[in-house]
C-alpha cells in the first residue's frame, strides 16, 4: 500500500514541479487571477449588488474552467506520447493507473493551488460586510471538485492524441457537453421522445447543476459522490485508452 | 532473484493487420551480450517493447529472471533497466533531478534515491552536468543521462535500443566502452542497425528480419557465413593476367575482379593464403597489397534479410 502511495506521490511530484520550471505554471496563474478578477468585479457586478457573499465569483467559474483547465489538462499525456517518455514513464515498475493518478492529482493540486490564490477577493468581501464563510468554503470546495471533473475529462482528452491542440479541442467540446448538459436549451432537444430515466439522467450529469447546489452553501453527500465518480471514471478511461493507443 | 535469464516463447505483436513479431522465441543467459540486427521496421524496437512490459504481445510471452512479462509485469521490470529509443527524458528536469525521480520510481527511499542518483552521474561522467536541464545538454551527454537512468539501480538486465545512433565516433566509442564494462555479471541486449557495433560488443548476434528470426549465432559465426570468409584479396599489376593463372588453381573456387582488387575464393574447405602466397612469388609478380579476408558483415546482413545471394 505504501509502495503504491510512493510511486503515486512520485510521479506528482515531479508532474508538478514540471509545471514551475516552465512558463505554463505562472501564465496560467496570472490568467487565472485576472479573468476572476474581471468576471467578479466587472461582469459579475460585485460591488453594485450591495450583498456580502461570493456568488459573482462563483458564478463564472464553471466558464473559467471551460477553457483555462484543458489548457493545463492537455498536456498531461499528449506531452508524454510526443516526447516518447510514455515509454520510459511506462516501463518504470509502477502501474498505469498509479502514473494517470499521479500525474492527474498534480494538475488538480495545482488549480488548487491557484484558486487558493483567489483569497484576496474573500479578504475583500470580508472587509466589506459579514458574509457566510461557511457558504464560501463550500463555493471553493465545489468549484475544485468541478475542476477536478474537468482535468480528468482533459485527461481522457490528452491520452488520446499526441497533438496538444486537438487534445484542447476535444476537451473543450466533451467539457462543454457536461456543463451544459442539463440547461434547458439542451434538455429541450431530448424533452418529447426520451424517456424520463434519460431525461433525469441527463439533467444530472450537469457539472452546473452539481456545483450550483454545493456553492449554495449545501454539501450533499450526493454531489461528492458524483464529482468523485467523475473523476475516476473519466481516469479509468485515461488509463484504458493509455493501454490501447501505446503502440502507435 | 534466483536465475539471470531471459525466454521469450513464441512472442507475437500485430499492428491491426500488420505482423510487426512473429512466433519470436530465443533464450538468454548471464554474460550474454545479445546483439537484435535487422533492417528498419523488422521488429527490434516492437520486441523489446514487449520483453520490458511497455506494449502487451498479441500472443506468447516472455519470462525475465522468471517473472512473466504480462502476468507478472512489475516483478520483471524490476530487473529491467530500459533504454527507449532515441533516450526520451523529461527535458525541463535538471540531470540531478530526473535521476533522482527514476532512483524513487525503483523503490529508492529518501537518502538512497539521492546516492543512487549521484552514483549514476559518477558511472557515467555526467559531472559536468548535474544541475543542467536535460534539453540543454548536447546529444551525446542525453545518451548518457539515458543510459544512466537505464543503471540507477544496477539491473540484472540491461535493454537497450540503438545506444548509439546518432552519435559521433568519439561518443560511440564512449558508450560501447560503458556497455562493456558493465557487461560480466549481467544480460544486455542491444538493437542496432550498425554492424560494426555487433562487432565491437556482442558475444551473440540474432538478425531478424519482417518479425521472424533468421539467424541466431556467434558474431564470428556469422561471418563465416560470408562468401568472403577465407577468400583472399590482391591488389596488383596486370590484375587481368593474374586472375587467368589464379583461377587455374585446384584450390580456387572462383576469381572476382571488381575495382581494381581482384578476389579469390576458396573451394570448399581449402585454405588459400599459402597457396597464393606462393604463387607470387613463384611468379614474382608485384603485389601492393595482399589479405585474408575475415567475411563482410554487411554482405552476410544482405544476404540474409533479402533472402538472395547479394552483390
Amino acid at each position: 500500500m505504501s509502495r503504491s502511495l510512493n510511486a503515486v506521490a512520485n510521479v506528482t511530484r515531479r508532474e508538478l514541479s514540471g509545471y514551475f520550471s516552465t512558463p505554463v505554471a505562472w501564465v496560467f496563474i496570472v490568467i487565472f487571477l485576472v479573468m476572476a478578477g474581471v468576471f467578479t468585479f466587472y461582469i459579475g457586478s460585485f460591488y453594485e449588488r450591495g450583498i456580502a457573499d461570493l456568488e459573482p465569483f462563483f458564478q463564472f467559474h464553471p466558464w473559467l474552467y471551460l477553457f483555462l483547465v484543458p489548457a493545463i489538462g492537455m498536456r498531461l499525456w499528449a506531452e508524454e506520447r510526443r516526447s516518447g517518455t510514455v515509454e520510459l514513464l511506462l516501463t518504470l515498475p509502477i502501474t498505469t493507473w498509479q502514473a494517470v493518478l499521479g500525474k492527474f492529482l498534480a494538475a488538480w493540486l495545482f488549480v488548487g493551488l491557484a484558486l487558493v490564490l483567489t483569497f484576496p477577493v474573500w479578504l475583500t468581501v470580508n472587509y466589506l460586510g459579514g458574509p457566510d464563510n461557511g457558504v464560501i468554503l463550500a463555493g471553493y470546495i465545489g468549484s475544485w471538485l468541478m475542476a477536478g471533473g474537468f482535468l480528468a475529462i482533459a485527461s481522457c482528452m490528452s491520452a488520446l492524441t499526441r497533438n496538444q491542440v486537438v487534445a484542447f479541442i476535444l476537451s473543450v467540446v466533451v467539457c462543454f457537453g457536461f456543463l451544459l448538459s442539463g440547461l434547458p436549451m439542451v434538455m429541450n432537444l431530448f424533452t418529447g421522445w426520451a424517456p424520463q430515466l434519460l431525461l433525469d439522467a441527463i439533467a444530472n450529469f450537469s457539472f452546473l447543476a452539481h456545483f450550483a447546489a454545493i456553492s449554495k452553501g449545501v454539501i450533499d453527500l450526493r454531489d461528492l459522490v458524483y464529482f468523485g465518480l467523475v473523476m475516476i471514471l473519466w481516469l479509468l478511461a485515461t488509463t484504458i485508452v493509455l493501454e490501447l493507443k501505446k503502440a502507435d | 532473484m534466483s536465475e539471470l535469464r531471459i525466454e521469450a516463447k513464441s512472442l507475437c505483436k500485430n499492428y491491426g493487420s500488420l505482423v510487426a513479431v512473429d512466433n519470436l522465441s530465443f533464450d538468454v543467459g548471464a554474460g550474454e551480450v545479445l546483439g537484435f540486427l535487422g533492417p528498419n521496421g523488422a521488429g527490434k524496437s516492437t520486441t523489446m517493447k514487449m520483453l520490458t512490459g511497455f506494449l502487451a504481445p498479441t500472443s506468447g510471452t516472455a519470462e525475465i529472471n522468471g517473472h512473466d512479462i504480462v502476468n507478472d509485469s512489475l516483478a520483471a521490470r524490476r530487473c529491467i533497466g530500459y533504454l527507449p529509443e532515441g533516450a526520451p527524458s523529461y527535458g525541463e528536469m535538471t540531470v540531478r533531478r530526473f535521476l533522482e525521480f527514476i532512483a524513487r520510481s525503483r523503490g529508492f527511499e529518501g537518502k538512497e534515491a539521492v546516492r543512487a542518483a549521484g552514483f549514476a552521474i559518477e558511472r557515467l561522467n555526467l559531472k559536468r552536468v548535474p544541475e543542467q536541464t536535460v534539453e540543454t545538454l548536447s546529444k551525446g551527454f542525453k545518451r548518457r543521462v539515458g543510459l544512466a537512468q537505464a543503471i540507477i539501480h544496477d539491473p540484472s538486465v540491461l535493454i537497450l535500443d540503438e545506444p548509439t545512433d546518432g552519435l559521433d565516433p568519439n561518443q560511440k566509442h564512449e558508450v560501447r566502452h560503458l556497455i562493456r564494462e558493465m557487461s560480466s555479471e549481467k544480460i544486455i541486449v542491444i538493437s542496432t542497425h550498425l554492424l560494426e557495433e555487433v562487432h565491437a560488443l556482442c558475444n551473440r548476434a540474432m538478425i531478424i528480419s519482417d518479425g521472424r528470426m533468421l539467424v541466431d549465432d556467434t558474431p564470428a559465426g556469422l561471418i563465416a557465413r560470408s562468401r568472403y570468409h577465407d577468400a583472399v584479396t590482391l591488389v596488383i599489376e596486370q590484375p587481368e593476367r593474374v586472375a587467368s593463372v589464379l583461377s587455374e588453381l585446384p584450390e580456387a573456387r572462383k576469381v572476382e575482379l571488381r575495382e581494381g582488387e581482384l578476389t579469390v575464393f576458396p573451394a570448399e574447405g581449402c585454405k588459400l593464403f599459402q597457396v597464393i602466397s606462393d604463387a607470387v612469388r613463384e611468379h614474382d609478380w608485384s603485389v601492393s597489397e595482399l589479405r585474408l579476408e575475415a567475411g563482410r558483415l554487411d554482405e552476410v546482413f544482405r544476404q540474409v534479410t533479402q533472402g538472395g545471394d547479394a552483390q
